[in-house]
Order: C-alpha cells, then sequence, then structure tokens
C-alpha cells in the first residue's frame, strides 16, 4: 500500500513538471503509466476517468485525483491530486520575483514559442488515445465527433454536450 | 473598465473565498472567469498585472488557473496566501470529484451506469479533440513547427515513447527552430 503511494507521488510529481502547455498534454504518458506500466485499470476505464472528471467542476488535472483513488483508495487520491499540484505551483511560487525581469526577455519569449509545437503534438496524441479508449463503436465515435464539432464550431457550454452523451447511453443509442 | 484602482490587499480569507467561488463553477474554461473575478469584480489587480502575472502561469509547467491561484494569493500574502488561494481552489472540486468517483466504483457494473459511462467517455473524448484541433489550428501556417508537432505526435501516441525523453529532443528542436528565425 505505502508502495503504490510512493509510486503515486513520483508519478504525478514528474508528470506535474512536465505538463507544459496545461494539463492535457500529460494524459498520453498518464495513460501509459496507469495503464501500461502499473496496470492500475484498463485503458477504457482510463477514459472513463476521464470523462468523470469532465463532468466534474474545476480544472480538468482532477483525473490525478481518481487515478489516486482507483490505485490506492482515498489515501492514494489525495497524494495523487498533491503530487499534480505541489511541483508546478512551488516553482511558480519561488519563480514570482524574478519573473517581472525576465518577461520581456528575449530567450522566455523563444522559450515559450519554442515549446509550443511540442505541446500540440502532445495535445493531438492525447486526443487521439482517450478517444481511441472511450470510442468502442461506431455510433460511440459518432458522439465523439459530433461533439468535437460543436465545441470547434459553436460557443455551446461543454456540460449540455457531456449530459447529451451520457443521456444517448442511457437511452441506448449509442 | 478594466483599469480601475485596485481596491486593498484581500485577506487570506477572502483570497480563499475568491478561488473557491471559480472551483465551484468553473467548467471547462475556467482563465476568464477567473480574469473577470480577479480584475473586474473583486478588483485586486488591473487588467496589465493580471495578464503579467498569468504570463508566469501559461510559461511554467502545471494548470494555468491553479498556477495562478498560488501566484496571486503568494502577490498579496506570502506563501500562506498560496496555500489559501490552492486550496480555495482545489477543495471543493477534490470532494465533488471523489464522490464521483466512489460512486462510480460501486455501481460501475450496472448496465444503466455502464452505458451512461459509455456516452459520457465518449462526449469527453470529443472536447479534447476540439481542443486539440484549436491549440494544432495556428501550426497550418507554419510548416517546420507543424512537422515538430507531427513528430512528437507521432512518438507519443504511436511509438509510446516515455514523455520526458520525448521532450527532452522535441522541446530542444522547437527552440532550436525559433532561435534561428530570432536572429
Amino acid at each position: 500500500m505505502s508502495g503504490t503511494l510512493l509510486t503515486l507521488a513520483l508519478l504525478f510529481g514528474q508528470l506535474s513538471l512536465l505538463s507544459f502547455g496545461g494539463g492535457p498534454t500529460v494524459l498520453p504518458e498518464m495513460q501509459r503509466q496507469v495503464v501500461e506500466v502499473n496496470h492500475w485499470m484498463t485503458a477504457t476505464d482510463f477514459a472513463a476517468l476521464f470523462a468523470l472528471a469532465q463532468a466534474a467542476p474545476g480544472p480538468n488535472m482532477l483525473v490525478s485525483t481518481l487515478v489516486g483513488l482507483r490505485a490506492a483508495g482515498i489515501p492514494g487520491a489525495i497524494v495523487a491530486t498533491l503530487g499534480m499540484i505541489v511541483p508546478s505551483s512551488l516553482l511558480t511560487v519561488a519563480s514570482l520575483s524574478v519573473w517581472d525581469r525576465f518577461r520581456e526577455a528575449r530567450w522566455r519569449k523563444i522559450v515559450q514559442a519554442g515549446l509550443l509545437p511540442a505541446t500540440v503534438g502532445l495535445f493531438l496524441a492525447a486526443a487521439l488515445l482517450i478517444a481511441l479508449s472511450a470510442d468502442r463503436s461506431v455510433p460511440l465515435a459518432a458522439v465523439t465527433i459530433a461533439v468535437a464539432g460543436l465545441m470547434v464550431a459553436t460557443k455551446i457550454h461543454p456540460l449540455w454536450l457531456l449530459a447529451a452523451g451520457a443521456g444517448l447511453g442511457v437511452l441506448g443509442v449509442v | 473598465m478594466s483599469d480601475v484602482p485596485p481596491t486593498p490587499p484581500p485577506s487570506i480569507g477572502q483570497i480563499f473565498a475568491g478561488f473557491f467561488g471559480i472551483g465551484v463553477i468553473g467548467f471547462g474554461g475556467v482563465l476568464p472567469l477567473t480574469r473577470r473575478m480577479i480584475v473586474e469584480q473583486r478588483r485586486w489587480m488591473t487588467g496589465d498585472e493580471f495578464t503579467g502575472v498569468l504570463g508566469l502561469c501559461q510559461f511554467l509547467p502545471g494548470g494555468n488557473v491553479i498556477n495562478l491561484s498560488a501566484a496571486v494569493g503568494l502577490r498579496f500574502r506570502g506563501l500562506p496566501g498560496a496555500i489559501a488561494g490552492l486550496a480555495g481552489l482545489m477543495s471543493a472540486p477534490f470532494v465533488i470529484v471523489l464522490l464521483l468517483g466512489l460512486f462510480y466504483a460501486r455501481f460501475q457494473e450496472e448496465p444503466l451506469v455502464r452505458r451512461a459511462f459509455a456516452g459520457l467517455a465518449a462526449a469527453a473524448a470529443g472536447l479534447i479533440v476540439a481542443m486539440a484541433i484549436k491549440i494544432a489550428a495556428p501550426l497550418r501556417r507554419d510548416l517546420p513547427a507543424a512537422a515538430i508537432a507531427l513528430l512528437c505526435f507521432v512518438a507519443i501516441a504511436w511509438l509510446r515513447t516515455p514523455l520526458l525523453p520525448t521532450l527532452l529532443v522535441m522541446a530542444p528542436l522547437g527552440i532550436a527552430l525559433h532561435w534561428a528565425r530570432a536572429r
């Protein structure tokens, strides 16, 4: 049990410090570690937990809480959540006082622009892996495509789309 | 409107309460809500100050709003303020998602729950597909950057290389590209 907690702390601590461009960029690595390395759940379970975290309010990093809960109960949920939040927050807190000095620096702008292509690649990988895990049938894939299209083309609130997806599932349509 | 003079610095309790409100109502795009709360409603910072701190939060790893809650709290009340901001933002969502997770673990074998979650997961996948499309769109006009993004995508999604070594190759590639352009 304490071994699992240590694994969770190290895993999410590492993901916290690698999540350039926001939380979703570390989803592929989280899925790899959770499913393939540690065998805590299947890829389909991981997609369901990701969906659960999307349906809850707050920052979308909460999938880490659910992974921790699945791996080691409520202590696991606490450790995984703190692991995801504390390292990057400490880095932010330590950098705030020097930020004003290098905010306008040329190297800062080059580094930030230089990280963007990798961020885009990671977002695309996260989208593909989550979609492949969630869409086990053609109607489910159609839901994913329809939701993506509506999110890109309209200003509809994402909660309505999540509710519609769950509703279609309950009705047995998908 | 966004540059009215800031009011006196918020207390620890006000920092907690402000970010608690964001945590409770924030779905999906929390950032615009956070800006409205800090700049327009509570007037803790001017629009320019907010943009400056946000720049740091976007530059560093971690969720932008999570970093923001720590940075804003720190600026006004030091380390206790940072903890108040983080705790305010995360406490309600943490409890809610934990309850949802316990509910799911208890009832996931029920056919109805399983069908609902299959539909929910497909819709949630659509949300992240849309995010990926939006963030990738600007690279259409930047082929070298798009090539690096594609390389990173293939490494992670197809070859399943671990994130750290992948970033250690892809980040310097992207930085070298922009460094060469800046010269």
